[in-house]
């Protein structure tokens, strides 16, 4: 194991501009904020005198997307990067692969860098296919003998065969991030930097991505890949390092800080009460607060997945004659919707009625042997009469749901999936002398 | 060098005549500069037909003048790649210039055609054209780094192009030969790089026909060469806030 990339207290300035609307300068408004600067000093000359530019002040403003960050990676490692937009993960990436110059700092990195920011970089929608594939091959930095090696492969990833001689122009958006994912998916460099390029194309074509990413891996290359999809950086990256305001907020095993990045700001809550003035609502009602309750009535922030839970949601009618309608959201770690349930007529003569001023308490029942083990959030939407007025509380409890082994017995192992349904499950005996015929009992 | 097969490719496609193009824009200029300058204007033409004088001097003028447009706007043409993908940055004006050379590999095809016409037999000067087109090739990267680079930074430059290539054209001694200059303007007049980038391209082509004032080559040349370096020495330096400013 030998240091790939070494980072030494990376430091990336921007300079964002408050007054000009341009994105770029031109000579013309260059000379014209020089003449306001030196009108400005003839004016103002106790100012001129302190020596600073009068016109940087007003219009700009320094931005340190990244702040003194320093790593080392190892070869071979998968390292995922997460953070809330904006956090510097894509500066980073910049970085790295030397499209920008850090303005402190320095990086050392061995062996061939390929970065793949942006799928398709450099296709050419005039161009065919099988052109775009040389092209794109020759701007990420392979041979033009390589990609010939590759061509086959890549053409086969892509699953556009059909459609090689016609220009890119005329594919549709699905089948030009295949080709071009496909051409990226092949290069064979020793560092490859990722960027969340994978949110595009349908389910199955992001798993084939995924795997591709997960043999580069095994092939004893290093990969950098920046996600939001916590459960492709738990599957993928044996390490993780969440980057938060150009900083590194926590560097560690995958599990680790895909865990810390999804509990910031929501801890374990069993119960929520909102102070008066805080209350989400509409004009027709507000909460009062959403409880968690084991099948005894006790709150709590664990439930057992084979028993029954509820789930609490106490609201203040506050204009005569509203109806009221919750619908609760149940998510898990990575942020998947599980389900959502929607309080319904099946309940008692309050749901859907007219409502008097006044609190009320909405029981959604739980019941167990639904969810699999694991943590959970829960959002809270509410409605009334009809919902265009409705509103959301977003992740307001947040819950462990454990397995008690019930329905276990002597497996130990973990079930996969989000939920774990207790099923019908009938065993009957067959005859052999009936097989031919129907089974039924 | 990718760049450059791309934007050759691209050039002629759903284009009708295709690269026919690369032909026809040459020609129609020396039919006009011949009929203007030299019927018109009655402008000396050094003992050789007027067409051969006239399309001597709009090879290196048209490669000049294309790949200095091209050049210029091509990192901001090329800005989605520049801060996606890392790769020399020089390759992006160099692929322009290239473009322009295949232009002017074809226009060389009129000019043979041109000179089996009029039975022009060009002599053993002709050797020496390689390298006046390196000269130009120099000129033209040297310009076209300069430029490229400062319009990353002020977009006001892709208009000081523009206007260059209108006005170069006449200020260049492309339409006429540049002894009709007077002889105490002549050094001057050099201080043009083309002029002594046409100059030597005459020489080569047309042979002993044609004198080449040698005070104002020397002084093009170095021009060429202040202008080459410094281009490079600026665009190195600039290339790395590139993907930050584009």
């Amino acid at each position: 194991m030998s240091t790939v990339i070494k980072a030494e207290n990376l430091s990336k300035k921007y300079i964002i501009g408050h007054q000009r609307q341009e994105q770029y300068l031109t000579v013309r408004d260059t000379i014209a904020h020089k003449f306001k600067d030196i009108g400005n000093r003839l004016m103002h000359p106790l100012l001129a005198s302190s020596g600073q530019p009068l016109m940087d002040l007003s219009s700009t403003e320094e931005f340190w997307a990244l702040k003194e960050i320093s790593l080392e990676i190892q070869q071979g490692e998968r390292v995922g990067i997460i953070g809330r937009n904006g956090a510097g993960k894509t500066t980073l990436l910049k970085i790295l692969s030397c499209i920008t110059e850090p303005t402190k700092g320095r990086v050392s990195i061995r062996g061939r860098v390929a970065s793949l920011l942006e799928v398709g970089t450099g296709f050419h929608p005039e161009l065919t296919g099988r052109e775009n594939i040389y092209l794109n091959g020759a701007v990420l930095g392979m041979s033009k003998a390589e990609t010939k090696k590759k061509f086959d492969a890549i053409v086969a990833f892509a699953e556009v065969e059909k459609f090689l001689d016609t220009p890119v122009k005329r594919y549709s958006s699905g089948m030009y991030v295949r080709l071009a994912f496909a051409v990226a998916a092949h290069l064979e460099p020793e560092v490859l930097l990722v960027d969340e390029v994978l949110a595009v194309g349908d389910a199955a074509f992001q798993k084939k991505c995924l795997g591709k990413l997960g043999d580069v891996a095994k092939e004893g290359r290093t990969v950098l890949f920046v996600s939001h999809n916590m459960g492709a950086i738990n599957t993928l990256c044996d390490r993780a390092i969440w980057i938060d305001k150009g900083t590194i907020a926590h560097d560690g095993t995958a599990a680790q800080v895909v865990g810390a990045y999804m509990n910031q700001g929501s801890p374990i809550a069993k119960q929520v009460i909102w102070a008066k003035n805080e209350r989400p609502g509409n004009q027709s009602f507000q909460l009062v607060s959403v409880t968690l309750k084991r099948s005894d009535g006790v709150a709590t922030s664990e439930i057992n997945i084979s028993e029954d839970a509820t789930i609490e949601i106490e609201y203040e009618v506050i204009r005569s004659g509203a109806r009221a309608m919750f619908s609760l959201v149940f998510w898990d770690a990575n942020s998947n919707c599980v389900f959502g349930s929607l309080s319904n007529t099946a309940e008692n003569s309050y749901h859907g009625k007219s409502l008097k001023p006044g609190c009320y308490l909405s029981i959604c029942g739980l019941y167990g042997h639904l969810l699999n083990e694991g943590r959970y959030y829960i959002s809270v939407i509410g409605a009334s009469d009809n919902w265009n007025d409705g509103f959301r509380a977003d992740h307001v409890l947040s819950f462990y749901a454990l397995d008690d082994g019930v329905l276990k017995r002597d497996y130990s192992g973990n079930y996969g999936g989000v939920i774990r349904p207790r099923l019908i499950w009938k065993t009957i005996p067959v005859q052999i002398n009936s097989r031919n015929n129907s089974y039924r009992e | 060098m990718f760049l450059a097969w791309r934007d050759i490719l691209v050039r002629y496609k759903q284009t009708i005549i295709g690269v026919a193009w690369s032909v026809l824009r040459p020609f129609i200029t020396m039919v006009i500069f011949t009929i203007v300058f030299g019927k018109l204007a009655q402008f000396p033409s050094e003992g050789v037909p007027y067409p051969i004088l006239v399309f001597a001097a709009l090879l290196p003028w048209q490669m000049f003048a294309s790949a200095l447009t091209d050049s210029s706007n091509s990192l901001i043409s090329n800005a989605s790649m520049l801060t996606k993908v890392y790769f020399p940055r020089l390759i992006v004006p160099t692929s322009a210039v290239m473009v322009s050379l295949a232009d002017f590999l074809i226009s060389f095809g009129i000019l043979g055609a041109l000179m089996v016409w009029y039975r022009f037999v060009p002599d053993w000067h002709i050797l020496t054209l390689p390298f006046f087109l390196f000269l130009v090739l120099m000129a033209t990267l040297g310009f076209g780094m300069w430029l490229a680079a400062l319009n990353v930074k002020y977009r006001d430059f892709r208009y000081i192009v523009t206007f260059l290539t209108q006005f170069g054209l006449y200020i260049s001694p492309v339409g006429f030969s540049s002894s009709v200059i007077p002889d105490r303007w002549r050094l001057l007049y050099s201080l043009n790089p083309m002029v002594g980038i046409i100059d030597g391209f005459r020489w080569a082509i047309l042979g002993g026909a044609y004198t080449i004032y040698m005070p104002g080559f020397a002084l093009s040349a170095i021009l060429i060469f202040v202008i080459f370096w410094s281009g490079l020495a600026y665009f190195r330096k600039a290339e790395r806030s590139f993907a930050d400013v584009i």
